[in-house]
């Protein structure tokens, strides 16, 4: 251990590996389960390819529930939950339930949005082809949307790794969880400034191969 | 030509037929009537104009035709099958009968100009390599062929119309239906995709059901039209019929964009005795020495207001205003003599 700060590199690097590994599980179960979310809130809202008032409401009330609290409530407040599903309620694998369970609604929310972008025509000149629901979703609407899909992840990946800063609170540790365990509270102002540094590259660099990968799909 | 208003329809050769159709929305404001009782029958091969200004329920008629919306009263019949009774897979399969092109092009702007083109094969489950070489025939057709690698947004709206058109023609549907194909492009662009139009027409005997606000297009490509007003059809012919005698005031005022025939305030105070006339004249009457016989052989006065001619596809089609003064029975026998010379002579107001 140096002289100027309590943490070491090993341990820094450990902690941005477990940051990689929430964040990275979380978005990979709440793409999933977002895309299916915001399909349906498209598909079944009034006027969508397949109406269905029940599915609509339903959904939209639990996305909008879950929206509504705060992350860090969220984390505790579905203990219960993460214990039955990981089997403890501790430690990165406890973290990644919540972070999904809050990710995924989120996503769903600007999968939704992605999906409304596509202009209405296209929709209907698919329908006037004779295309069915799931042509009109897989041919028409999911490759006009990509770009702004790929956008709308970016903006939850970041979102995620703001929220995997709280995993301390049930022991997820990672870099955020290093900011404020030894940064803050053991004063700390070199692991401070290494984290903060580091998490504002990641963001960067999540935003910019983003951009990037939004403009080369959209070919406008 | 022909002098009858009545539609030239080979018995049995009918595409498309509207029977008493009636399409209303319900909406929390009330309910809504796009079109009343609306009867209308297209022969194979025919190029049929809906004319009418918006709102007037032209866009339902063509979105029930594809079957995009379905009618709260009558059938509507395609080669025969009426699309309202039919479930849904069978919709879908009738939708495949007709090709439709729209206003705003509607192309994916993420695939590639080819690959728009094939998309309703792609949608029959063709394979991509078959799908891509009959697209290419297709784009080919409307001579895109150096386009076909490249992106929506890289081409002009004329182009985008061109593949709009490759696409709804690339399954050879016997129907293909325009939604104001033209309304978004400038007169030169609008010409040549009617010229498009028109060779599909021709080499593939299409049968074409447009809609358009634009009496040019009617003009230029239609063999027959409908008027439309207030969701009903309130005048139906031949196009030159309806140029040359329109009986209802729509289409009078949509035949005025193309012929004007107003004679400006200031000339109308100034009109001395005798009565203003309006002959239309189709064709070999054009050239007749009308005039000089009313006034040598017939003997009135005739002073001529105004006069053009316009063409009409391959018709020429002569207006011309004059004012007559003379003796009653002198005027009577320029009517008479004008009555078989012209193809429609009437009064025109002069208030």
């Amino acid at each position: 251990m140096s002289d100027f700060t309590l943490i070491t590199g090993d341990q820094f690097l450990r902690e941005l590996g477990v940051t990689f590994y929430m964040v990275g599980v979380a978005l990979f179960l709440g793409s999933i389960l977002g895309l299916l979310i915001g399909t349906a809130l498209v598909v079944t809202r009034p006027g969508g390819i397949l109406p269905n008032r029940v599915v609509s409401v339903v959904l939209t009330t639990v996305v909008n529930v879950i929206r509504s609290l705060p992350f860090i409530i969220l984390l505790v407040a579905i203990v219960p939950f993460t214990r039955f599903v990981v089997g403890t309620s501790i430690g990165p694998a406890a973290a990644i339930v919540p972070l999904t369970v809050m990710i995924a609604p989120y996503i769903g929310r600007l999968v939704e949005n992605s999906l409304l972008e596509v202009p209405s025509g296209i929709v209907e000149a698919a329908r006037s082809m004779g295309a069915t629901p799931w042509q009109i979703f897989v041919r028409f609407l999911l490759p006009e949307a990509r770009g702004s899909l790929i956008l709308a992840l970016t903006t939850a990946t970041i979102g995620l790794i703001d929220a995997s800063a709280m995993a301390g609170v049930v022991g997820g540790g990672g870099i955020g969880d290093l900011a404020i365990s030894y940064g803050y509270q053991r004063f700390d102002g070199f692991a401070m400034l290494v984290t903060v540094l580091s998490l504002i590259v990641i963001v960067q660099v999540i935003q910019a191969v983003g951009t990037g990968l939004a403009r080369r799909v959209r070919r406008r | 030509m022909s002098s009858s208003n009545d539609v030239p329809s080979e018995a049995g050769d009918t595409v498309v037929r509207l029977e008493g159709v009636g399409k209303s929305f319900r909406s929390r404001a009330g309910t809504t009537t796009a079109l009343d009782g609306v009867d209308l029958e297209v022969a194979r091969g025919r190029i049929f104009g809906v004319i009418g200004h918006s709102g007037a329920g032209k866009s339902t008629l063509i979105r029930l035709l594809n079957g995009l919306e379905r009618p709260t009263e009558g059938r509507v019949l395609l080669d025969g099958v009426d699309l309202a009774a039919l479930d849904t897979r069978g919709l879908r399969a009738a939708q495949k009968r007709t090709g439709m092109i729209f206003q705003q092009f509607q192309l994916l702007e993420t695939i590639t100009v080819l690959d728009n083109v094939a998309m309703p094969l792609r949608l029959d489950g063709v394979g991509r390599a078959e799908a891509r070489s009959r697209a290419a025939e297709a784009l080919d057709f409307v001579g895109l062929s150096e386009k076909s690698g490249n992106h929506p947004a890289e081409l002009s709206g004329g182009q985008k119309q061109r593949v709009g058109i490759a696409r709804a023609i690339v399954r050879n549907p016997p129907v293909l239906l325009c939604d104001e194909a033209t309304s978004a492009l400038d007169p030169s662009t609008t010409a040549q995709i009617i010229a498009l139009l028109r060779r599909i027409n021709r080499e593939y005997r299409t049968t074409i059901v447009l809609v358009t606000h634009e009496m040019d297009v009617i003009k230029d490509l239609c063999d027959e039209v409908a008027v439309m007003a207030a969701g009903r059809v309130v005048e139906h012919g031949d196009v030159l019929d309806v140029f040359v005698r329109p009986q209802s005031e729509v289409a009078a005022s949509f035949v005025s964009t193309i012929i004007p025939v107003d004679i400006p305030a200031a000339v109308r105070a100034q009109l001395g005795t005798g009565e203003v006339w309006r002959l239309s004249l189709v064709d070999d009457e054009v050239t007749q020495p009308l005039i000089s016989t009313l006034i040598a052989r017939i003997g009135v006065e005739v002073n001529i207001l105004h006069a053009d001619m316009t063409q009409i596809q391959e018709h020429t089609v002569g207006q011309l205003v004059i004012q007559v003064d003379g003796p009653p029975d002198r005027l009577a026998a320029a009517r008479a003599y004008l009555a078989e010379h012209v193809v429609d002579v009437r009064e025109v107001g002069r208030a």
